[in-house]
């Protein structure tokens, strides 16, 4: 009789990450059950029978992963991350709000609901600003406004071309970053490791060419990322930082963190990581 | 182009000569289509 749970990985395709951690999971012998979210039906009015003990969400969608969470959590089922991660995560407000309750420094940041409005926030908080989508990842849309005249044109078009979450206007403090910002990942209560991300362009994501190198993972930068994971709801999260003449902010926290450029960067088996709190999950919800 | 005899259903490769992403659509067979471009709410 198999001791482990049965493992469920929720995904839309195999992308690096995902090949890992079935591979992780293949390697301990784990029933594992792949679980493909284009083919997926839910039910709403009873648990869904997936045969599994635990899913592991990898979604590439966030409207996805929220919603199948949002169903697997009515019914507790263990999920990794929790509805609750991926509904604050997947949302830039949501994100920033937890962070300010839970005192985690970050940006400062204005929200506005009408173009007017918004312009009246960009001017208070003072130029550069950056405007970002409330929903949105790997930087798309983020925009850095250096004038009054580059808002009223961003402005301007989101109103006209986005759809009506792009009429919430999210609108932060520009932090002028040392040519790099870091990426911590936390697993559980642990920040298990962390990269630096380089590039010449102010946006320092690596999917859009950031080069990665490992960052030390100091008690300030462990006890700001451990922070802001709990402030979101906690489990398996990626935190973004920003440097600022010595202080560190919160900038965003990823709930499908990617990770295939931080393995060898760090020395961290970051699946395996990733698994044993899978696995912790699946076995504290059996008891 | 070769895919390597570990791939997975669903698992997204590169073409090395120009870059695209495919997706394993069959493994016997081995088929592959091109992978859909990234959406709006897609990321991490």
């Amino acid at each position: 009789m198999n001791k482990n749970p049965t493992v469920g990985v929720l995904l839309s395709r195999v992308r690096v990450e995902e090949k890992l951690l079935l591979q992780e999971l293949a390697s301990r012998g784990v029933e594992t059950k792949v679980i493909d979210d284009r083919t997926l039906v839910l039910p709403t009015e009873h648990r869904p029978d997936l045969g599994v003990d635990v899913v592991l969400e990898r979604c590439i969608q966030h409207g996805t992963a929220l919603y199948a969470l949002s169903i697997l959590d009515g019914w507790c089922v263990p999920t990794v991350n929790t509805y609750e991660v991926a509904e604050v995560c997947g949302n830039k407000l949501l994100t920033t709000m937890r962070l300010v309750r839970h005192k985690v420094p970050a940006p400062k940041t204005r929200v506005a609901f009408t173009p007017e409005a918004a312009l009246t926030a960009v001017e208070e908080l003072g130029y550069p600003v950056v405007m970002k989508p409330l929903i949105g990842s790997w930087g798309r849309l983020v925009s850095k406004v250096n004038d009054r005249e580059s808002a009223e044109a961003i402005v301007e078009h989101k109103d006209v071309l986005g759809n009506y979450l792009h009429s919430i206007y999210y609108v932060q403090e520009y932090v002028a970053k040392p040519g790099r910002d870091i990426r911590g990942f936390v697993v559980g209560d642990e920040t298990i490791c962390a990269i630096y991300r380089y590039s010449e362009h102010w946006i320092t994501n690596t999917a859009r060419g950031g080069r990665a190198e490992n960052c030390p993972v100091t008690p300030e930068l462990n006890d700001i990322c451990v922070r802001a994971a709990k402030a979101v709801g906690g489990g398996i999260v990626a935190i973004d930082v920003l440097e600022r003449d010595g202080e560190l902010l919160v900038n965003e926290v990823n709930y499908t963190m990617e990770f295939r450029n931080s393995i060898d960067t760090t020395g961290v088996n970051i699946p395996a990581k990733m698994i044993d709190f899978v696995l912790d999950v699946a076995k504290r919800a059996k008891n | 182009m070769t895919v390597g005899s570990d791939a997975v259903k669903g698992e997204i490769v590169s073409c090395p000569d120009c870059g695209a992403e495919l997706e394993v659509t069959e493994i016997t067979p081995v088929a592959l289509a091109l992978a859909p471009e990234a959406e709006e709410d897609w990321g991490e």
